[in-house]
């Protein structure tokens, strides 16, 4: 890619003609050994639909080819990097050699913010059981026994949960045996994860397995009822760069109470009150919609999926949550909200899109924000061209209703599914049927989510568990405007001359949720791709290389 | 408070490691294979370390890293990952065209006992390496030392993998930097020319990790030592090894294998180290130390007389890798500071033993902790028991700093907060100059925040 001059970006403003999606395919895989491209072309998809109007069928959750240079990472990530690191008053230890500890270690920006100096938070801290050789042969469970009581000596924290590595189910250490001892010894709340980082494909199985352990070990611990009119949960928001933060003051405004955050700034006295709420709103789809369907199966709550990022995105969720609740005052104060909040939006946005409108983005991110950024774009103008995930599933890409069709292969067969059943005393269908058929009537879906595609232009191009090399080519092809990705990509792509947007640590900015974050994004892509950086890639000189024999000064 | 939990009263802790000043070994094997020109490095296990290696070396360059993986699933941990490194070569080989693949492995094929030599060989036969391309590796289990031991064994993999004794000299010195910055590299390179010595050096990832903005991603950037330089290695009057617990083990590897010496020195940091390290380059070279050498060795100097009374009996601590420490700690001795607690988390006892002697001479005992235990908990809890004027450090290091009001330097591995190291050198004449303009830029600072009004100054 050449440098770009003030120029040129303009004349890529508002370009209609983007290269045919088919082609672009075939591109991507031609380099590849036969048995990779057959694989990966069943993961890289133009956005077709068929006379049904159902999209196409997205190989996804499979496994990584070796040596292609994925994005992915580990279970252990995903269990206790994504779902647990938020917490900020369980005591999160790591078995394993120290290596798994040290880089979860505030390299996600959860933000916490407890109520007061007193309140434990243990964010800033790092444990680990640092096995050393000598565990590894002759078991860990000493150790972690040793270490869960001086962490218990030192801290006095409510709760300690034990993260599993790599080794630890190798070497057949029972991590749940020592938390049941541990817990009987200690008398505080003592549990395991067996979040190896080998099980499943992806950040994915950890998801599930941290769904889990938070499910049986926690939710349901503390029946207390908050007294406030209009309670929900927030489901799969981690408060990266203060999202969850806006979002509460959002939500105040409007009356709603949150009882539990899973996991942005949560406690664990909120994961086990949690099933006293009377919605459960999904923001993370993947990540979170297993405690979300556990959730309505034993307690009878209902679940609806919200996207708190774009200014429609956050006013449409907020209406949808007060459509729930069907009391016209909170409908009321909703829609006041909203309409104190937009002036200021409108007045950014109109500014920023005389400079961003018509702009191509790319986005590869995780395993929900490809999808959930793609409105707040569209505000500003921008097309998102090419889109995918790390590590969704099927139903992320295509819509839940194909999660019957999806098989589950032998590399995932491994990830327990609990058998969740009613609880008989605590169990309270939070709406009669007859409630939800009017409610679903009316346009509120349960327990719904359409996927990514459906959102998507038809010539776009949608590619699971990206490569670098096809990023490489899709920058080549495309010449996006803006690629959207993390930091292992970050810098590969800047160097190319395309700006560059972390959309896991937002480049330490944020908030980027609810209405003040959507001015922040506004503001902040325009910014990106406007500087005046990129015009200057070429120096002086290297458009004339040939020393002239006239000098300046002459 | 940001570690509000941190308290004064220090209970012994055999098992519970708290905020580490380590990490494991895996990375610095992939930092060491950076430093190979045309080389990508493979993470031999699951697909999560590679990522959260290459993640946190990006956020310390600020730089693409690029490194594949054997994305191990449960099966190939159960089975060996002999399928999923064969399928990974040919992956490579065919999509990214490097020179050399840089195998090292992780906790998770250490464990299920994978022979990677073996593998490699089976890669060769099955026609999964191209002619002129190489697969070389290491064993790096992380359950073992730290991310220095890691750079270590894959620097002496790439000295054992190529290099060739041909039995005519190629009148050069191989030099091995040790783990430090790409603008460490650098500086070594260019004292070492200045004093009219050719170097090999390696690893070298200086234009590879600190490299320029030019519109074009380049995957193999231009730095690195190439094979030819490897290969004449075998033929080098001597090895300097800079740093006994990541360079050393590479040089008695080519000693033993090639007969060339060597010699194992610390990093030249600070006064002290560098001027051992221009002696011995003086002596085994037989060369005269130019007038630029000194001039720079001089102007070091002057700083340090000009500004000493700053620095005079100002109470530092310290968490780092050991090679790093050790000449830092004889510096900060040497301009009159004084070290009081100091932790490194990868182990050796050498360590222990080299600090103690390096502050012997000095009016009180030091805190100093290696391995196990010796986490920046425990210095936390020992600047608590007995506070300090200066903390260097990692990055992780600010969250004591703001708890403790202490100034804090940022120093070592990984600085993901800042930019700036791995343009600017730290080591010899020249990055003692920058070390001690650091120092004392925040030391001054201090001063200036702290000063009542009328005692604040404008001349200092």
């Amino acid at each position: 890619m050449s440098l770009k001059t003030k120029d040129q970006i303009e004349t890529t403003t508002g370009r209609t003609e983007i290269p045919d999606p088919e082609m672009v395919k075939k591109e991507l895989i031609a380099k590849y050994p036969t048995k990779v491209a057959r694989k990966r072309s069943k993961q890289i998809m133009p956005n077709t639909t068929d006379e049904c109007g159902n999209p196409t069928v997205m190989g996804a959750n499979v496994r990584t080819v070796p040596g292609i240079i994925t994005q992915r990472g580990c279970c252990y990530a995903g269990c206790k990097g994504v779902i647990m690191g938020p917490t900020r008053d369980i005591v999160n230890l790591v078995h394993g050699p120290i290596g798994c500890s040290f880089y979860a270690w505030l390299t996600r920006r959860n933000q916490t913010r407890p109520p007061t100096d007193q309140d434990d938070n243990y964010m800033t801290y790092c444990f680990s059981t640092d096995m050393q050789d000598n565990d590894i042969v002759f078991g860990g469970e000493k150790k972690l026994k040793a270490a869960i009581q001086e962490a218990y000596d030192n801290f006095k924290p409510k709760a300690i949960s034990i993260f599993s590595t790599c080794p630890v189910g190798l070497i057949g250490d029972d991590v749940h045996a020592v938390a049941r001892e541990m817990k009987e010894k200690l008398g505080i709340n003592v549990f395991g994860f067996s979040c190896e980082g080998y099980k499943g494909v992806s950040q994915s199985a950890g998801h599930h397995i941290a769904n889990n352990g938070i499910f049986t070990h926690v939710v349901g611990e503390n029946d207390t009822i908050m007294d406030a009119d209009y309670k929900i949960n927030l489901l799969g928001e981690y408060n990266i760069g203060g999202d969850a933060f806006e979002i509460d003051r959002i939500l105040g405004l409007c009356g709603i109470s949150l009882v539990s955050t899973f996991s942005g700034n949560s406690s664990y006295d909120q994961f086990a009150n949690c099933h006293t709420a009377d919605l459960n709103a999904v923001m993370c789809h993947r990540s979170i919609n297993y405690v979300a369907d556990m959730l309505e199966i034993r307690y009878g709550i209902p679940w609806i999926k919200i996207n708190f990022i774009g200014a429609q995105a956050t006013a449409k969720s907020l209406r949808k949550i007060a459509q729930y609740f069907d009391e016209p005052e909170l409908i009321e104060r909703v829609e006041a909200v909203i309409a104190a909040e937009l002036p200021e939006i409108e007045r950014v946005k109109e500014e920023v899109k005389q400079r961003c409108e018509g702009k191509l983005a790319m986005m590869f991110v995780g395993g929900s924000r490809a999808h959930s950024y793609q409105g707040i774009f569209k505000e500003i103008g921008m097309r998102t061209i090419s889109a995918g995930y790390e590590f969704a599933h099927r139903d992320d890409y295509e819509g839940r209703r194909v999660i019957d069709d999806i098989k589950v292969d032998a590399d995932s067969r491994n990830i327990q599914e609990l058998e969740i059943t009613r609880d008989e005393t605590r169990y309270n269908p939070r709406k009669t049927e007859a409630e939800m058929a009017e409610l679903a009537e009316k346009g509120v879906a349960f327990k719904e989510y359409n996927g990514m595609m459906a959102d998507m232009d038809p010539n776009a191009l949608v590619i699971d568990d990206i490569s670098q090399y096809e990023t490489e080519k899709l920058i080549e092809i495309y010449k996006p405007d803006l690629y959207c990705a993390g930091i292992k990509e970050k810098y590969a792509v800047q160097k190319s001359g395309i700006p560059m947007k972390q959309l896991h640590s937002y480049d330490s900015g944020g908030p980027y949720a609810g209405f003040k974050g959507a001015i922040n994004f506004y503001k902040e892509i325009d910014r990106m791709v406007n500087s005046k950086v990129w015009g200057y890639i070429q120096a002086p000189w290297q458009g004339s290389p040939e020393l002239s024999a006239k000098y300046g000064w002459e | 408070m940001l570690l509000r939990h941190t308290n004064k009263e220090i209970k012994p802790r055999e098992s519970l490691t708290v905020n580490p000043a380590k990490t494991c070994q895996p990375i610095g094997a992939m930092y060491a294979s950076l430093g190979i020109h045309n080389c990508l490095p493979h993470s031999h296990g699951s697909q999560g370390c590679c990522a959260y290696h290459r993640s946190a070396l990006t956020r310390h360059f600020r730089e693409p890293v690029m490194a594949a993986t054997s994305s191990f699933t449960e099966g190939s941990s159960v089975f060996g990952g002999q399928s999923n490194l064969i399928q990974a070569i040919d992956t490579i080989f065919t999509t990214y065209e490097p020179d050399v693949i840089a195998v090292h492995t992780t906790c998770l094929s250490e464990t299920i006992g994978d022979d990677v030599n073996q593998i490699a060989i089976k890669a060769v036969k099955d026609g999964k390496v191209p002619k002129g391309k190489y697969v070389i590796h290491t064993s790096t289990p992380s359950y073992v030392g730290s991310h220095v031991t890691g750079f270590s064994n894959m620097t002496k993999a790439m000295a054992t993998a190529f290099s060739k004794s041909t039995g005519v000299s190629n009148g050069k010195f191989n030099i091995i930097p040790g783990y430090v910055e790409p603008s460490d590299m650098t500086e070594i390179k260019r004292v070492v020319k200045e004093m009219g010595i050719k170097p090999i050096l390696f690893p070298d990832t200086s234009n590879v990790l600190n490299g320029p903005q030019t519109g074009k991603y380049k995957m193999y950037p231009d730095g690195g030592v190439t094979i030819e330089e490897l290969t004449s290695a075998g033929d080098s009057i001597g090895t300097i090894a800079l740093g006994n617990t990541a360079s050393a083990d590479a040089a008695r590897a080519l000693d033993t294998r090639c007969k060339v010496p060597c010699q194992v020195l610390d990093l030249p940091i600070g006064l002290a180290a560098t001027d051992r390290f221009i002696n011995t380059l003086r002596t085994v070279a037989g060369v005269n130390v130019p007038a630029s050498i000194d001039l720079e060795r001089g102007q070091l100097l002057d700083i340090i007389t000009d500004m000493q009374a700053y620095l005079y009996h100002k109470k530092v601590a310290l968490a780092g890798d050991p090679d790093q420490l050790i000449p830092l700690v004889e510096f900060l001795i040497s301009i009159d500071m004084m070290p009081v607690h100091i932790v490194t988390g990868t182990p050796g006892k050498d360590f222990v033993k080299r600090i103690e002697a390096l502050t012997a001479d000095l009016p009180y005992k030091v805190n100093v902790k290696a391995g196990g235990g010796a986490d920046m908990y425990l210095l936390h809890q020992w600047i608590k028991n007995e506070p300090v004027d200066l903390l260097i450090s990692n990055t992780y290091g600010k969250y004591i700093a703001r708890d403790e009001d202490i100034p804090f330097m940022r120093y070592g591995f990984p600085i993901v907060d800042r930019v700036g190291h791995s343009y600017f050198p730290s080591v010899c004449y020249k990055g003692g100059m920058r070390l001690l303009e650091k120092i004392l830029d925040l030391l001054l600072d201090r001063i200036d925040r702290d000063s009542l009004e009328e005692t604040f100054e404008l001349v200092m």
